[in-house]
């Protein structure tokens, strides 16, 4: 579920905040966390101080099942910097969590002409510095 | 919650020259656009009591609106500087509208300008590029700006059937408008063909399915409905207003192919007193061809999931059931960054007044212009006719 890809972009590394912190320390480990709402139960992503369903402040850190499906994508040709322009063509998406949350992510490890809305992914994290691992997802292999 | 309906009415409107106008800066921009609103209302900047701006991305002052009021000597009673993207104009004339209607000013002067295309150096393009999106949980991936957008696209056309081709009707109907306009920048009508054959930037995205980048301005006067009729051009009446607002990043959107739109629009259609079959000219916001497909539907035009066969068969074209963009929209009129409505709001102004020209939409009554702005994130609908009943 997890691999380490030996690359150095020069690519700006995400600067965790106190909020996001713990999200950022299971990816350095790699491992998917989210929020988890003791009072109602709900699930959220990103990190928030406060239960988006029910404004309770009991919100625990869990780890999520990595599994999700994609509910959208792009295929970018262009890319947004130079630092990017290596992995052209590359896809961007939005992959809904098995949990329930959505996020912004790349689908890594196939041909990109082969993505699609619907496909079940998991992921994987990238290695860009000692702390930062960034979460990527992977088409689950039938 | 009282109604603003017919309470404000637009009596000054103008553009500054559009596209590449590399002689201006974008202050001066702002201030051009303000000088050539004033004349078109025929009123003296003293008369001015209450303005409103967006900030300049090129030249950004912290306090921007008082800025413009300092260079042009202006000393207004209510000075107010509003950001929400490319729903800023909408919103501001919401804004502007009640101050007029709460009595807290008489005469608004909006403008609203920027030089994307000239003003900014390289380094400044790619961080205007580049900086979109959540820094720790988007900008990681890499997503351009048009692949947020495409991420929309390609949702629609997966939950609709909606095609690449029906996208690129939508810019095809733009450049013929576009074509029919002294002042666009791009002015060379395009086909389908040429859309989806155009270099592929983020699919289903292609290069002719993305709006330009460009230097302009424009400014509107505003003043209430009882001392409209004092001014040299016929008064253009608000009708109706609404926003709606559902996010900030697209990764958090609650829905992909539905946006708040629907909101913006019901709200404003409910305070007109109107439906999407009084509307004559429709100014919808178009920085990317799927946009105007998702804003027909929210706004009623068509049901959901028809957006793309709706746009097709010029019937968003001059001539057909409901011309959109008769200006050529940021598609190919200009598209200067935040001020890009603005243009769709002088362009409803002159439509109503009926001097548009090749492009007049006939017996044009009834304008509803729609603007959003993020990524689908905030919306502001506008209903604007040529009579309060």
């Amino acid at each position: 579920m997890t691999t380490s890809i030996a690359k150095a972009p020069a690519k700006a590394l995400p600067v965790p905040t106190g909020e996001t912190q713990p999200f950022w320390d299971g990816c350095r480990n790699h491992e998917l966390r989210i929020q988890q709402c003791s009072a109602c139960g709900h699930y959220q992503f990103y990190p928030r101080l406060y239960c988006t369903a029910c404004m309770s402040e009991q919100v625990e850190w869990v780890r999520a099942s990595g599994r999700g499906t994609v509910l959208s994508f792009t295929v970018v040709y262009r890319p947004v910097t130079k630092a990017f322009a290596e992995e052209v063509p590359y896809v961007v998406a939005l992959v809904t969590l098995e949990e329930g949350p959505q996020l912004m992510s790349n689908i890594i490890e196939c041909d990109p002409e082969q993505v699609a809305i619907g496909m079940p992914v998991e992921s994987v994290f990238e290695d860009w510095s000692e702390d930062i691992a960034v979460l990527k997802f992977r088409p689950v292999l039938a | 919650m009282e109604s603003l309906r017919g309470k404000v009415a637009i009596v000054g409107a103008a553009d500054t020259e559009v596209g590449v106008v590399p002689q201006l800066s974008a202050t001066q921009l702002y201030v051009n656009a303000a000088k050539r609103a004033l004349e078109d209302a025929g009123i003296t900047k003293d008369e001015v009591d209450g303005l409103i701006t967006c900030n300049s991305f090129v030249e950004p002052y912290m306090y921007h609106a008082e800025m413009i009021a300092e260079y042009m000597q202006i000393f207004p009673r209510y000075c107010l500087n509003v950001a929400t993207g490319g729903g800023t104009t909408l919103a501001i004339l919401h804004h502007a509208a009640a101050a007029i209607a709460s009595g807290m000013c008489h005469t608004v002067l909006i403008t609203m300008a920027d030089n994307m295309l000239s003003g900014l150096s390289r380094d400044r393009a790619i961080e205007a590029m580049s900086t979109a999106g959540h820094a720790q949980f988007e900008r990681p991936y890499g997503p351009p700006i048009p692949a947020f957008y495409a991420l929309i696209a390609q949702a629609h056309m997966h939950a609709y059937g909606t095609t690449g081709e029906q996208l690129a009707a939508v810019a095809v109907a733009c450049r013929r408008h576009a074509s029919m306009n002294p002042a666009a920048q791009m002015r060379d009508p395009i086909t389908v063909d040429d859309v989806v054959n155009s270099r592929m930037i983020a699919s289903p995205l292609h290069l002719l399915d993305c709006s330009l980048v460009s230097d302009g301005g424009a400014a509107l006067i505003l003043t209430s409905a009882e001392r409209a009729r004092d001014f040299p051009h016929p008064p253009v009446y608000m009708l109706g207003v609404g926003e709606g607002h559902s996010h900030e990043h697209i990764s958090q959107a609650r829905d992909l192919t539905t946006s708040a739109a629907k909101e913006a629009g019901e709200r404003a259609y409910a305070m007109a007193g109107l439906g999407p079959k009084d509307i004559d000219v429709a100014e919808l916001y178009d920085c990317f061809t799927p946009v105007v497909v998702i804003e027909l539907e929210d706004l009623g035009f068509c049901p959901k999931g028809e957006g793309g066969r709706f746009v097709e068969d010029g019937r968003i074209e001059l001539g057909g059931e409901l011309p959109v963009n008769t200006h050529g929209g940021l598609m190919s009129h200009c598209h200067p960054g935040h001020p890009g409505s603005m243009f769709s709001v002088t362009e409803a102004v002159f439509q109503l007044r009926g001097i548009c020209g090749p492009r007049q939409v006939k017996d044009a009554n009834i304008a509803f212009v729609h603007a959003q702005g993020g990524i689908m994130s905030t919306h502001c609908s506008m209903i604007l006719g040529k009579e309060v009943g």
